[in-house]
């Protein structure tokens, strides 16, 4: 028989590493399990400055590394696996990967969220073509081109800036008048001579041959169409999405309670199987950033240290 | 895994006779970092029927436009120096290439 472990976190961003490290200083023996790489989506952030006490010029992956280590020290396994399917009622509840098959007396989903497609013609074929949701990992390849940033949040005008660094111009295109980023990000954005807006604009198609060099704007005001065309030279640009996330929950679909894809919880992280809980972007809630994901990770071990005991 | 550069991706690829697999990455994708022992253990696996190769597309920017690439990771297939199949970011799962590798061994 194959060992049951005390808790089994899907999961290895912020929410999943909190609560390993929680879990793993109460001494519960923890699994974690990943799809692929630690981190989620905060390792495709090119810098993070609002966690509390992380050092400046922190990016994804060197907050990310430092939760590892603390909570692979605390005594933490993990496994790399996707999750195809699980049992959760009852007091054994099973997950079963691609891999393997793992027993947990109680699970703690921190599966998050990806990023959210625009949904307009071109947009897939275009993808890795011009198209990206990663500035960390493509915007090398547009040093002085032109770039395109789609969204108004703090992602988008953060990873608008980062983008600075490599690209003769970047231009934001977002649906509204006014941003909805932190004021201390805009008025970075707004003083930086290579940052250009679009205001009340949605992309309604992405052109190329190959590679993206056209696409359509809708005035969202006066339903106008307008096409912005590569420059002659440069025959490419780019576009960057970050216009918000999808919650990873396709496995729980018909096994927890969902509202818009999101898993619903209480206060505790409790979920409506007992002895499930959720946290981080994956969950219902106000605010997805770090600090909150490692939040709700840390109550939602507590919680099952609690039921464990009782 | 054969490590190229901007002038060794031409000989060792577009003038290569048969198959070659070029993994495409560059510093600081952390999609790309996740893939690669996964490409890796591959080469070990197939290297002996396959070409493998990695090419690091920050230091080779050009090379990589030049071959349609502006998104990380890329895994593709070359046949006598022409690009037959790829796998771009999301699609490139150690499973998929995989069932790449086995398609043109």
């Amino acid at each position: 028989m194959s060992k049951v472990y005390d808790v089994i976190i899907i999961g290895a961003g912020p929410a999943g590493l909190s609560a390993a490290l929680y879990a793993g200083r109460a001494r519960l023996s923890t699994l974690i399990i990943e799809k692929d790489k630690d981190g989620g989506q905060i390792v495709l952030t090119s810098e993070v400055e609002n966690y509390p006490g992380c050092l400046e010029g922190e990016s994804g992956p060197t907050l990310i590394d430092r939760m590892a280590h603390q909570a692979e020290h605390f005594g933490a396994e993990k496994v790399y696996d996707e999750i195809l399917e699980v049992k959760l009622e009852g007091k054994e509840k099973v997950i079963k990967g691609k891999k393997g098959e793992y027993t947990g007396k109680t699970v703690i989903i921190a599966t998050g969220a990806s990023s959210r497609p625009i949904g307009c013609p071109g947009e897939k074929t275009f993808t890795g073509k011009g198209v990206s949701y990663c500035a960390t990992c493509d915007g090398n390849f547009f040093e002085d081109f032109e770039v395109f940033v789609v969204g108004g949040g703090d992602t988008a005008v953060e990873e608008a800036m980062y983008l600075t660094k490599f690209a003769r111009k970047v231009t934001i295109i977002h649906r509204r008048e006014e941003l909805r980023a932190a004021k201390s990000i805009q008025e970075k954005a707004f003083a930086n001579p290579k940052m250009n807006f679009i205001w009340n604009s949605a992309v309604k198609e992405i052109k190329g041959e190959g590679l993206v060099n056209s696409m359509v704007l809708e005035n969202l005001k006066t339903g106008e169409l307008t096409e912005i065309v590569a420059d002659e030279d440069d025959g490419i640009f780019g576009i960057f999405v970050f216009i918000g996330y999808t919650p990873k929950t396709q496995i729980f679909e018909g096994i927890i309670n969902l509202e818009n894809g999101y898993i619903v919880t209480d206060e505790n992280m409790k979920t409506n199987i007992e002895g499930v809980y959720a946290a981080g972007d994956v969950r219902v809630k106000s605010l997805r950033q770090v600090v909150t994901a490692a939040a709700d990770g840390a109550i939602a071990a507590v919680q099952a240290e609690k039921y464990l005991a009782d | 895994m054969l490590v190229l550069d901007k002038a060794t991706f031409e000989p060792e690829v577009l003038q290569a006779e048969g198959y070659v697999l070029v993994d495409f990455f560059g510093d600081g994708c952390a999609p790309c970092e996740a893939l690669m022992p996964h490409v890796v253990e591959l080469s070990e696996k197939y290297g002996d029927k396959l070409k493998f190769t990695k090419l690091n597309t920050t230091k080779a920017r050009r090379v990589a436009i030049g071959q349609q690439i502006l998104g990380l990771p890329v895994i593709a297939i070359y046949k006598d120096g022409k690009k037959v199949e790829e796998l771009v970011k999301e699609d490139a799962s150690p499973e998929n290439v995989e069932a790449l590798v086995k398609k043109y061994i």
